[in-house]
């Protein structure tokens, strides 16, 4: 088989080649060096590799790509998301330096685990079939499901990292399920193929897909598959809880719109209805449950369900551009994110980490410009002009109002009211209440993330139109 | 015509005093000071400029002048920004209004200075933006933006039941603005642009109108306020610091009415013509109903809230009227209302900060100590009374005469709420300031300072010269007004021909 030989070229592929070899390497280099600054040193090439990755990613030719007989697709669609993922996992590297330069945890594995996470995550962007799906899907979800337990001393946690393992594992098998439904009724596991095959909507095809989206929900943490979400937010260490919200969801709505957009395009109406009812329970689940919570990363968990439920918003209109609307609010969604994960690590007394939002109390005062942007970050995540999260929410609607999905956009747009409440809740704390006492200082690294995502989301309604305009770019080549 | 974007210097340099705030950094009381001092000259200086807008806006021309446009989202939405006869004078009062409010927090405001100037500074800029911005995205942008800072004004600066208020006001607007948010998208599918003049001139469905109508209603009836949605403005206006309630009452309620003129009367005609009769009733028994509630206040901020509820009914209906004298009234009763309530607002104020209570109860025989402020109290009680002379009897004449054109009963009952309007303020007046003064805590009250004077005697000045010489405000609104009425009969003379021929 040569480098170049037709159907079986390896150039696509490779970024994900360089970063499995630089992982593999990686994990030699940890094993046999040992001793003090292990940890930092991997954990530092590790975000180096993932750098040069992206670059790479980002030098193959242009337009559409294939391999592996179409079974690896890289296209604008892939590469937006792929970068996204990227810099999603990047920071979470970065925001985890604290948590792995405790002498009681230097595990170096964690970096080679976020990093093959990540390459399923990227194989999962690019999957052209159901088995290259499947592949990407599991290896991103085993490194998560070991990366969730990584503070294995902490009952929580390992109690996080099992609960995700359990509940993955069954939606995984749901998955499967669908995948050899839709196999079964249409003799082709290529996406083209089964579009092709796909044009009447068979009893038993619509069957498969219901259990493949059943599956996907689970891994977007949309209702009614939402329920490991908050105790496992909560349970994982927090820069793990960061990488959960950010990087996976990314890859996950990836492949949720290329399956629905690519393999699906006949029975829009089929799945239309599934995704409506999805995004709308989860719109109202993730504004009405986040209301009560007091831990701020149980909170985060809600909120996140619910941005997933906006930005399905997007994928519900089944059009190019909803699809746009989708690409833009997960990138705004993942700015925002990381932002408010910066904040939350930074939220330490004496050493102690805390998580209760009682501990926000006078932040205003206490450190004025970190509880300023915070606040930024927080009304941005309730959608309120001219902060970043009112774009997102622009586009997932535009396209709803001109798919007609009316009920959609408005249960939407009140859900959003109600969202309001919480992120206000917070901002209530932060400048209302009193002083509950000084924080240690912030870290250097988390500075610079937070510094980053919240200029993005102060600033980008002065120049909205670059992410827009390639995202607009990377939606159309799904069509 | 010179080229440079005077419309954004105006809308932005507010924006900019903020950051110079900023970057001034410390807490001590000479950066409090500073704080002040450079918050008082922004605000002067954006006034400053702005009366250039006024020295060369051509009242003639009907049409949008200091045209600004600059690509921005996407081919349909952009930076567009413009003034006509309509917003020009909301521009005006905004700036006109915000270094009083400056003043009034001069001492009254101790803690966090400089975050409060800033905030107020922000808040300036996005009030110029909302009543400037040409294109629905922007103003949106502006328009819900101005919650923010809003929210945290009467948060962290309020009264006792601030953090009640405050998320009152916060969620109340937004539940009306996101469905407005919706009618804007799908008016942005209709015509491929959000740009308003050429939506103004686009003919919208008549499904699409109905519509896009209530969703635009429920955000400007939230802001404006109008009865049965009115009840987060007394919680509001009462939490708030001065400046915040006067802003509030002067310019944020403002904005209602200018969605009104500039959105749901011209791009929906149709609509407005059939749901006259909704704005109608609730216009009056917004007149009646809240005058009635304010007679039985025993606040005085929650009195003058009321009574701005009141007010602004009178402005609905005229605008809704359709008439020449109906809008124009409309144009100038909030403009009139802008400087009165403010005024009433910044007289509490006064007050408040001598006794610390706005209970009606607690003062009494005021006459005796202060004569100078039972003066100009005075003349803002009877401007809001409508006492010919004063602004506000300009405002109301007009829109009673327009709404009698074309509702008989709404005027009749609106013309009541006149004389319930005379009940309350005068009864106000009487309990605050006359009779003996018996209270012991009265006893050593003092009467204006100079700083007061200077904040409420260019207000006095403005209601009596807007009483007698009204002719600046209505001539700089005369050929916009009259562009809009004839544009709104002419769509509804047009379907009316056509349904007699079906």
């Amino acid at each position: 088989m040569s480098f170049q030989s037709a159907g079986y070229q390896l150039l696509p592929v490779l970024p994900e080649l360089v970063l499995a070899a630089g992982a593999m390497a990686l994990l030699m280099l940890g094993a046999y060096r040992g001793g003090e600054g292990t940890t930092k040193l991997v954990t530092s090439l590790a975000v180096c590799l993932l750098i040069l990755t992206g670059a790479l990613e980002l030098m193959l030719p242009a337009g559409k790509l294939t391999t592996f007989g179409g079974s690896f697709i890289v296209d604008d669609f892939a590469r937006f998301l792929k970068i996204l993922a990227l810099i999603g996992s990047g920071a979470t590297l970065i925001l985890s330096a604290e948590y792995l330069s405790d002498p009681s945890r230097r595990i170096f594995e964690y970096s080679i685990l976020v990093l093959l996470s990540t390459l399923g995550m990227m194989v999962l962007i690019s999957a052209g079939d159901l088995i290259m799906l499947y592949l990407g899907l599991e290896l991103m979800s085993l490194a998560l499901y070991v990366v969730a337990a990584s503070n294995r001393d902490n009952a929580k946690s390992t109690e996080a990292g099992l609960k995700y393992f359990v509940l993955g594992a069954l939606s995984s098998g749901m998955l499967l399920y669908g995948a050899s439904l839709i196999y079964g009724f249409t003799g082709t596991v290529s996406f083209a193929g089964i579009a092709a095959a796909a044009k009447t909507g068979n009893i038993g095809l619509v069957f498969g897909l219901v259990f493949l989206l059943a599956g996907l929900c689970f891994k977007v943490s949309a209702v009614p598959f939402h329920m490991w979400t908050p105790d496992v937010y909560e349970g994982a260490p927090t820069p793990v809880t960061a990488f959960f919200a950010s990087a996976p969801k990314v890859a996950a709505l990836a492949v949720f719109t290329r399956v629905a957009l690519t393999a699906f395009p006949g029975i829009v109406s089929q799945w239309q209805q599934i995704i409506v009812f999805v995004a709308i329970a989860s719109m109202v689940l993730g504004s009405f449950a986040a209301i009560g919570q007091k831990n701020i990363k149980r909170l985060m968990a809600y909120s996140s369900i619910g941005h997933m439920g906006f930005a399905l918003v997007g994928l519900a209109s089944g059009t190019v551009e909803g699809a746009q609307g989708v690409l833009v609010y997960i990138a705004i969604y993942v700015a925002m994110t990381l932002g408010t994960f910066s904040v939350i690590l930074t939220m330490k007394r004496n050493g102690q980490p805390m998580e209760q939002i009682s501990d926000f109390a006078g932040l205003s005062r206490t450190n004025p410009l970190l509880a300023f942007v915070f606040a930024m970050l927080l009304f941005s995540l309730a959608g309120i002009p001219p902060l970043a999260g009112f774009f997102a929410k622009w586009y997932v609607f535009v396209a709803a109002i001109k798919a007609g999905l009316f009920t959609l956009a408005v249960v939407g747009v009140l859900a959003s009211v109600v969202g309001a409440f919480y992120y206000l809740s917070i901002i209530k704390v932060m400048y209302f209440d009193e002083p509950a006492g000084e924080l240690d200082p912030m870290r250097t690294e988390l500075r610079v993330v937070l510094a980053i995502t919240g200029i993005f989301t102060i600033f980008f309604f002065v120049y909205p139109g670059l992410l827009v305009s390639v995202a607009a770019a990377a939606a159309k080549s799904l069509f | 015509m010179t080229t440079w974007p005077i419309l954004s210097v105006v809308t932005f340099l507010p924006l900019f005093g903020a950051l110079v705030i900023y970057i001034s950094r410390g807490d001590d009381d000479a950066a409090r000071s500073n704080s002040r001092w450079i918050a008082l000259w922004t605000t002067l200086v954006t006034f400053a400029v702005s009366l250039i807008l006024v020295w060369r806006f051509d009242a003639t021309n009907p049409d949008f002048q200091f045209i600004e446009k600059a690509s921005w989202l996407a081919s349909g939405i952009t930076y567009h920004m413009g003034v006509d006869g309509i917003s020009l004078p909301f521009v005006i009062l905004t700036t006109a209004l915000m270094p009083f409010c400056i003043i009034a927090s001069w001492k009254s405001v101790t803690i966090r200075v400089r975050e409060y100037m800033m905030a107020f500074l922000l808040l300036e800029t996005l009030m110029i933006g909302t009543f400037s911005a040409l294109d629905l995205v922007l103003f949106y942008l502006f328009f819900e933006g101005g919650l923010i800072p809003m929210f945290l004004i009467i948060g962290v600066w309020g009264g006792p039941r601030r953090v009640y208020a405050s998320f009152k006001f916060f969620l109340y607007t937004l539940l009306g603005s996101v469905l407005m948010l919706l009618a804007i998208m799908a008016l942005y599918w209709n015509a491929g642009t959000t740009d308003i003049p050429t939506l103004m001139h686009t003919a919208v469905p008549r499904s699409l109108q109905t519509w896009a109508w209530l969703a635009f209603f429920a955000s400007f009836a939230v802001k404006m306020p109008m009865w049965p949605v009115h009840t987060w403005l007394p919680d509001a206006h009462v939490e708030a610091p001065t400046a915040g309630s006067v802003i509030l009452a002067a310019i944020l309620l403002k904005m209602g009415g200018y969605g009104f003129l500039r959105f749901s009367l011209p791009m929906f005609p149709l609509a407005s013509h059939d749901f006259a009769w909704i704005i109608f009733s609730l216009s009056a028994i917004a007149i009646i109903y809240t005058s009635l509630v304010a007679l039985m206040q025993e606040d005085i901020k929650k009195l003058i809230a009321y009574s701005s509820v009141a007010h602004m009914g009178f402005v609905t209906m005229g605008i809704f009227a359709g008439t020449t004298q109906g809008v124009a009234g409309g144009v100038f009763q909030m403009i009139s209302h802008g400087i009165v309530s403010g005024a009433l607002f910044l007289c509490v104020g006064i007050v408040y900060d001598r006794m610390h209570t706005r209970e009606i109860a607690a003062y009494g025989g005021l006459v005796n100590r202060m004569p100078l402020y039972a003066l100009v109290f005075m003349v803002f009680t009877m401007a809001n009374v409508g006492l010919p002379g004063t602004s506000g009897f300009v405002g109301e004449f007009m829109t009673l005469i327009g709404t009698f054109k074309v509702s008989i009963p709404t005027a009749t009952f609106a013309t009541f709420g006149v004389i319930l309007s005379a009940g309350y303020a005068l009864w106000l007046y009487r309990k605050v300031v006359f009779g003996t003064l018996t209270k012991p805590a009265l006893a050593s009250i003092k009467d204006l300072t100079f700083r007061e004077g200077l904040m409420l005697f260019p207000l006095v000045f403005l209601t009596i010269l807007f009483g007698v010489y009204p002719k600046p405000v209505l001539d700089m609104s005369a050929a916009s007004v009259q562009q809009l009425v004839n544009n709104y009969n002419t769509a509804v003379t047009a379907v009316k021909a056509a349904a007699l021929i079906q």
